[in-house]
């Protein structure tokens, strides 16, 4: 069951959502609960976030605007001409480090953020999907080699992409012993389990990077649209779409 | 020109300790002394070009200068995508040096020869484009590139290129050659054939093109020829083309580079070079024929 504050975080998502729309759906909630916890308990000021699943977007302006580093107004402009916030995050916006979506971009820009100050930690969150790319890999290597103890790699693995399934498009199992090969540690759970996440997300620097592999469901917290491929992006949601979800979300 | 270029890198990072130098798989030995004595500040990051790029953003995001370092067509190629979004939408303090720009790799095939570079970084926003002709103008121009804002792409010529005589030489003919990089010691030996027939121009900086000074050069002349060691298509004859149909130079315009194909069939630069009309005697030729034209 999701607390009030996961559900709050999800009716601003709905809220954007109809503002703009439009929106990536399912990705965005699936990375409720790893985004709060690291906005909440995790990060400090001179620490990074870097979403480079950057579709999943949503989830971290609703976490900017509970830190008010942007208005709540804002979400309600989302992808509408010149408003502030758009389809994946950019850097010219308050809270917002690099600009990502473009997949596999994200990890070796934390890796450089996180070798320039090796005293802060840098936080990356990355898709399931995402991870298809060499990119991806590229920088698993690189942060392996250097020990960047300060780094830690945020897997939101929700099982499914765009197509279909992680399992049918491009399968990432053994996913754990990938990352440790590469000389992560590693740590696997419920991604939507706010003690679990609080407990997991290094607070703390290591010698080696970490990988958080996070089990999440794609859409979690509306029946109607977990796991369903559909709502992977919407283009048309209205009004009546919002109401509908946010009952769901309450009921 | 490489020596020289990565030797100033060096020189310039032990006086300012934003400098960060990242490299592929560079040869052995390269950078030694960079290394032995800032080896903090020293990155051989491997043959992933993407990540090197990604990275170097990353650190000039955190405040420092990158001079990131490989092959030209693989910087450019390879880690476009990477240059393009995390480098130049940033606006990243990146300096991408770009090693045997032009057909340097002749010997090696078209899997290494980037005479597609200067194309493709044009398309940047914001990125800025530098190619000297030759050891001396690398060293001069090199100090300007610590506290440039935003990325620049820096490209390499052959190891010991010959030293250019002048780089401007101003006659009162009506026929303008332009060139840049190493091509402009070609351009040069056919002025040296030409003289008064001809004005010379280098031009270091392709982007941004000094769009004034080149209304002031062009202007009373009939004929302007662009030389370049990089198709004719997106690089300096592109660029200058684009300027003077726009400035309202009417007159006529012929640009020497390699043409819309993959070059083939090695042998050293030169001959490659020559095999595709970028030679002394082709520019002589070709003036030739223009000032026929004009009389």
């Amino acid at each position: 069951m999701l607390d009030e504050r996961s559900k709050h975080l999800r009716r601003q998502i709905i809220r954007a959502l109809v503002g703009g729309g439009r929106g990536h759906v399912g990705p965005s909630f699936s990375l409720v609960e790893i985004m709060r916890v690291l906005y909440d308990d995790v990060i400090r000021p001179e620490d990074i976030v870097i979403l480079s699943k950057g579709h999943g977007c949503l989830a971290q302006y609703v976490m900017l605007v509970e830190k008010g580093l942007i208005d709540a107004s804002e979400l309600d402009r989302f992808c509408r001409a010149g408003a502030l916030l758009g389809g994946h995050p950019e850097h010219h916006v308050p809270g917002i480090a690099v600009s990502t979506g473009s997949l596999g971009h994200g990890l070796s820009l934390g890796i450089g953020f996180a070798l320039a100050h090796r005293t802060r930690r840098v936080f990356v969150v990355v898709g399931d999907g995402e991870i298809n790319e060499g990119s991806i890999w590229e920088a698993a290597l690189c942060a392996g080699k250097h020990k960047l103890g300060n780094l830690t790699v945020i897997i939101d693995y929700n099982k499914r992409q765009s197509y279909g399934t992680v399992a049918e498009v491009q399968p990432l199992e053994p996913l754990k012993e990938k990352w440790q090969t590469f000389g992560f540690r590693v740590r696997e759970f419920n991604g939507h389990d706010v003690q679990a996440l609080r407990k997991w997300l290094p607070k703390w620097w290591n010698i080696r990077p970490h990988a958080m592999i996070c089990h999440t469901i794609k859409g979690k917290g509306v029946a109607e649209i977990e796991n369903h491929p559909f709502w992977h992006h919407k283009d048309n949601f209205t009004a009546e779409d919002g109401a509908r979800l946010t009952a769901a979300l309450d009921a | 020109m490489r020596k020289t270029c990565l030797r100033m890198v060096y020189e310039l990072a032990k006086q300012d300790e934003r400098i960060v130098f990242i490299g592929s798989d560079l040869g052995a030995g390269v950078m030694e002394d960079f290394k032995r004595e800032m080896p903090d500040r020293f990155f051989m990051e491997g043959i992933g070009e993407a990540n090197m790029v990604g990275m170097a953003a990353g650190m000039a995001l955190s405040g420092k200068i990158v001079y990131c370092h490989t092959i030209a067509t693989f910087l450019t190629r390879r880690a476009f995508e990477q240059v393009c979004i995390d480098v130049g939408l940033h606006h990243a303090n990146v300096r991408l040096i770009g090693a045997g720009g032009g057909s340097v790799y002749a010997p090696l095939g078209p899997t290494h020869l980037a005479v597609d570079d200067i194309a493709l970084m044009r398309t940047i926003p914001g990125m800025t484009i530098l190619s000297p002709c030759d050891a001396g103008e690398m060293e001069r121009l090199m100090p300007s590139t610590v506290n440039h804002e935003g990325p620049m792409y820096i490209r390499l010529g052959k190891g010991g290129d010959p030293p250019v005589g002048s780089h401007y030489c101003r006659t009162d003919a009506k026929i303008l050659v332009m060139s840049t990089g190493t091509a402009t010691q070609i351009a040069y030996g056919a002025w040296e054939v030409l003289k008064e027939r001809v004005s010379l121009w280098h031009v270091p900086y392709l982007k941004p093109l000094d769009v004034d000074r080149l209304q002031g050069y062009v202007a009373g002349k009939s004929v302007i020829v662009t030389v370049e060691d990089h198709s004719i298509i997106g690089g300096l004859g592109s660029a200058v083309a684009e300027a003077l149909l726009e400035s309202g130079w009417s007159g006529k315009f012929k640009r020497i580079g390699y043409p819309d194909v993959f070059p083939s069939g090695y042998g050293t630069q030169d001959e490659m070079r020559a095999r595709y009309g970028i030679s002394v005697d082709h520019i002589v030729q070709t003036v030739k024929e223009l000032r026929g034209i004009t009389g």
